[in-house]
C-alpha cells in the first residue's frame, strides 16, 4: 500500500505549482486553470485524510469543492470572455484599470 | 360619575376636532369645518357642564377628585403621572374655559368666513382649548406645563396667522421668545421644587409647602426662591412688567384670537397658576410682597400706556396686561379668591370688548384706528349696546361684574397695603377714562371715514347672538357676591373657600361693618367707584363736550404725551440693550467666526482630511491581480509558519 505521505506531497506539489503559475503566467486563461490546479490538489489531501482517518467528512468536502469550482468555473470564464470582448487581450498585466 | 370618570374626554374632544380639520378638512366646505371645530367644544363644554354638575353632589372628603390614568414617565425617583384633578378652582377656570371659548368659536366661524386659512384657524383654535384644558385640568406641574407651553406654541401660530404680513411673524416670533424667558424660570422652579419636595404632584407639594414654617418676612428661604421663579413664568405667560412687551404686538392676530386668547384664557394662565400655588406663596412673604408690587405697578402702568392708543384693539390689549395687574395684586395681598373672581369677570367683559371691537373693525371694512371712526352708535346698534355693557362692567359701574371683582380685590387690598389700594383706585380712575374714551371716540361724535368707501354694516347674527350671552354675563357674573355687600355672604368666594382652607392663615379681616346698610353705601360711593366716575366726566368732557381739548394738551404738553404715546420707550430700550447686542453677537461672532470658522471648519477639515489622505494612499494599490495573488501568498505563508512555530 502507498503511504499517506506520498499523497499529500504530490498535493503539496500540484498546489505549488498552481500557487507559482497563478503569480507568474500572464494570460488570464492560465492563472484560471492554476485556480483549478490548487482547489484539485486540496481536494487530493481532502480524499487522503478521509482514507487514513476512516471518516467520510473529507469525501463529503471534496463533493462540496467540486460544486462550487463548477460554478465559479462558469462566472470565472463568463468574464473572462467579457475581458476579452471588452479590452481585445487578456494579458493580466494590461487589466489594471482599478487603480486609476 | 360618568364624565367625572372619564375626565380625559373633556380635553380629547377639542383635540379630534383639530385633527379631524387639520387632516381632512382640506376638501370640505366651510360650513363642514366649522360644523367639526364648534361641534366639539360644544360637546367640550357640555361635557365640561356635566362634570361640574356631578361634581357638586360630591361630598367635601373626596374633593379635590384626582383620576390618575396612566404613568407618564419614571426617571430614577422622578415619576410623572397623566393625572387629571377636579377641584372648586378647576371647575370655575373650566367653566370659563370652555363657556367663553365655546361662544368665540361661534362668533369665529362667523368673523373667520371670507379667510383663506379658514380650515387652518379653526384647527389652531381647537388644538388651543386642547393644551388649555390640560393646563388646566392637569394633577401635577409637569401636566400643567405641558398645557401651558402648548397653549404658547398656539399662540405663536395664532399671533402669526396672516403669515405672509411681516409684523404678524414677527409678532408672533416676539410672543415666543418673551415667553422662553419666562419658561425658563418657570423651569428652574419646577426642578427646584422637585429637590424640595420629591415631586410634582399637586397632592404631595401644596401639602408639604403648607406644612413648612414660613420664610421669615424679609428674607429668603427655598419657598421664596420657588415662588419667585413661578412668579416668572407668570409675568412671562400674563404679560407683567418687565415681561408684558408681546401681549401689545400679539394683536396682529385675528380679533376671535385676541378675544379668547390675549384677554379670557391663555394669558390668566399666570394668574390660575400662581393662584394654584398659593401654598407655596402663603409662605414666602417675600415672594408675595413682589408679586403684589409688581402687578399693581403694571396695572397703573398699562393703563397709562392705554389713556393715548389710538388703534381700538392695542388699547384693548392695554387694558388687559392691566387688569391682569390687579389680579396679581390681589395675589400679593393674599385675596386669591378675588383675583379669581376677577380672572372670571375679566374674561367675561373683556372677551366681550375684544369681540365687539372685532365687530366694529368688521363693519369698518378693516379700518382699526379710531380716529377714523366715530357716530357707529345709531348704525351697528347690537355691537355698541353690547360693547356700553362691557365698559360700564370693566369701569367698575356698580352693579355690574366687574365692580364686584375690583371693589373686592381693592378692598382687601385696603386692608393690606394701603399704599397698593391707593395706585389700585387710581388705575381705577384711568380704566374708566380709557374705556370711555374708546367708546365716545368709536361710537359718538362725528363720522370721520369717507362714507363712499365704507359701507358700515352690522354683523350677522352668529357674531352678535355670543355678543350678546357675553353683555349678559359682563352685567350678571358678579351677581353671586353681591350679598355681601348687605352683610350676607359671597357666594363665589364661599364657592372657592375650600382650597384655601388647606393653605396658612385666612386673608383680610371679616367685614368689619356688620350694619348692612352701612356697608353698602361705603361700596357704592366708596374711592374705586368715584375714581371711575371721574375718569368717566373727564373722557366725556375731552371727548362729546370739547372735541378740540385733547389735541391743545396733546401740544402743550408734548412731553408727558410723548413719552405715554411712544409706550415709555420700552420696546426701544429692550432693542437697544437686549435685541441689538445679540443680533450683533449672532452675526459678527456665533455666525461668522464660531459657525462658519470654527463649526464649519471642522467638518470641512475632516472631509478634507480623509479625501486627501485617501488619495495618497490609493497609490498603494497597483490594480495588478498579480500582485495582489503574491502578497496572499506570502501572507499566508506567514501566518501559517507563525502557527506552525507556536504550536511547535
Amino acid at each position: 500500500m502507498v503511504p499517506t505521505s506520498y499523497y499529500l506531497v504530490l498535493s503539496a506539489v500540484l498546489f505549488g505549482l498552481g500557487v507559482v503559475a497563478f503569480i507568474f503566467k500572464r494570460n488570464i486563461l492560465t492563472v484560471f486553470m492554476s485556480i483549478e490546479l490548487m482547489l484539485n490538489a486540496v481536494n487530493l489531501a481532502f480524499v487522503t485524510f478521509s482514507r487514513s482517518l476512516g471518516q467520510l467528512q473529507g469525501q463529503v468536502f471534496v463533493l462540496f469543492v467540486i460544486v462550487v469550482a463548477a460554478a465559479e468555473s462558469a462566472v470565472g470564464l463568463a468574464i473572462i470572455i467579457l475581458i476579452h470582448r471588452n479590452r481585445g487581450t487578456l494579458d493580466v498585466e494590461k487589466v489594471d484599470t482599478l487603480k486609476d | 360619575m360618568p364624565v367625572l370618570d372619564y375626565l380625559w374626554i373633556i380635553p380629547l374632544l377639542p383635540l379630534v376636532g383639530a385633527a379631524v380639520n387639520g387632516i381632512f378638512g382640506g376638501r370640505w366646505a366651510k360650513n363642514a369645518v366649522s360644523g367639526v371645530a364648534v361641534g366639539s367644544t360644544t360637546l367640550a363644554f357640555l361635557a365640561a357642564l356635566e362634570a361640574v354638575r356631578e361634581f357638586l353632589s360630591l361630598a367635601p372628603n373626596q374633593i379635590p377628585l384626582v383620576r390618575d390614568y396612566f404613568t407618564w414617565i419614571t426617571a430614577g425617583n422622578f415619576r410623572a403621572d397623566f393625572a387629571l384633578q377636579v377641584d372648586q378652582l378647576t371647575v370655575v377656570m373650566l367653566l370659563v374655559v370652555t363657556g367663553v371659548g365655546w361662544l368665540i368659536h361661534i362668533y369665529s366661524s362667523g368673523y373667520m368666513h371670507d379667510d383663506p386659512g379658514y380650515r387652518r384657524f379653526f384647527s389652531y383654535l381647537n388644538l388651543f382649548m386642547f393644551f388649555m384644558l390640560v393646563l388646566i385640568l392637569g394633577a401635577n406641574y409637569l401636566l400643567l406645563f405641558v398645557g401651558w407651553e402648548g397653549v404658547g406654541l398656539c399662540s405663536y401660530l395664532l399671533v402669526g396667522f396672516f403669515f405672509l404680513k411681516q409684523s404678524a411673524t414677527n409678532a408672533g416670533n416676539k410672543a415666543f421668545w418673551v415667553n422662553r424667558v419666562g419658561d425658563f424660570g418657570f423651569i428652574l422652579g419646577l426642578l427646584l421644587m422637585f429637590r424640595t419636595f420629591g415631586s410634582l404632584d399637586f397632592a404631595t407639594v401644596l401639602p408639604h409647602a403648607a406644612s413648612m414654617t414660613a420664610d421669615p418676612a424679609g428674607q429668603a428661604g427655598t419657598l421664596t426662591v420657588i415662588a419667585l421663579l413661578l412668579f416668572v413664568g407668570a409675568a412671562g405667560k400674563s404679560a407683567q412688567l418687565p415681561l408684558y412687551v408681546w401681549l401689545p404686538d400679539a394683536m396682529e392676530g385675528p380679533t376671535p384670537v385676541s378675544a379668547l386668547i390675549h384677554a379670557a384664557t391663555m394669558v390668566t394662565a399666570g394668574v390660575y397658576m400662581v393662584v394654584r400655588s398659593h401654598a407655596i406663596f402663603l409662605n414666602a412673604p417675600v415672594a408675595m410682597q413682589v408679586v403684589g408690587v409688581i402687578g399693581c405697578a403694571t396695572a397703573l402702568f398699562a393703563a397709562t400706556i392705554g389713556l393715548v392708543q389710538t388703534d381700538i384693539k392695542k388699547v384693548l390689549a392695554y387694558s388687559t396686561v392691566s387688569q391682569l395687574g390687579y389680579m396679581f395684586l390681589a395675589c400679593g395681598v393674599g385675596a386669591f379668591g378675588a383675583s379669581i373672581f376677577h380672572l372670571m369677570t375679566h374674561a367675561f367683559f373683556k372677551g366681550l370688548l375684544f369681540l365687539a371691537a372685532g365687530s366694529v373693525i368688521h363693519a369698518m371694512g378693516g379700518e382699526q384706528d379710531m380716529r377714523k371712526m366715530g357716530g357707529l352708535r345709531k348704525k351697528i346698534p347690537v355691537t355698541f349696546w353690547t360693547m356700553f355693557m362691557a365698559t360700564l362692567a370693566i369701569a367698575g359701574t356698580p352693579g355690574f361684574s366687574g365692580f364686584f371683582s375690583k371693589d373686592e380685590i381693592l378692598d382687601q387690598a385696603r386692608v393690606m397695603a394701603p399704599v397698593l389700594w391707593g395706585l389700585g383706585v387710581l388705575t381705577a380712575g384711568l380704566t374708566s377714562f380709557y374705556m370711555f374714551r374708546l367708546l365716545f371716540l368709536t361710537f359718538f361724535g362725528t363720522e370721520r371715514y369717507d362714507e363712499h368707501h365704507v359701507h358700515v354694516h352690522e354683523s350677522p347674527k352668529v357674531m352678535t347672538v355670543p355678543l350678546i350671552v357675553l353683555a349678559v354675563l359682563s352685567v350678571c357674573g358678579g351677581w353671586m357676591a353681591a350679598p355681601q355687600l348687605a352683610g350676607g355672604v359671597n357666594h363665589f368666594e364661599q364657592f372657592l373657600a375650600p382650597i384655601f382652607a388647606s393653605g396658612a392663615a385666612p386673608v383680610a379681616a371679616a367685614p368689619e361693618a356688620s350694619a348692612g346698610g352701612a356697608e353698602i353705601l361705603r361700596a357704592l360711593f366708596g374711592a374705586p367707584v368715584i375714581a371711575g366716575l371721574l375718569g368717566f366726566l373727564l373722557a366725556w368732557w375731552l371727548y362729546i363736550k370739547s372735541p378740540e381739548t385733547p389735541k391743545q394738551w396733546a401740544q402743550s404738553l408734548s412731553g408727558p404725551y410723548k413719552l405715554l404715546s411712544g409706550k415709555y420707550f420700552i420696546d426701544e430700550l429692550y432693542a437697544a440693550v437686549i435685541v441689538r447686542p445679540l443680533v450683533w453677537i449672532s452675526d459678527k461672532v456665533l455666525w461668522h467666526v464660531v459657525d462658519e470658522r470654527g463649526i464649519d471648519g471642522a467638518v470641512n477639515g475632516v472631509a478634507f482630511v480623509s479625501r486627501e489622505s485617501g488619495d495618497r494612499l490609493r497609490h498603494a494599490s497597483t490594480g495588478n491581480i498579480r500582485t495582489y495573488a503574491t502578497w496572499i501568498v506570502l501572507g499566508v505563508l506567514v501566518i501559517t509558519s507563525l502557527l506552525l512555530w507556536m504550536v511547535g
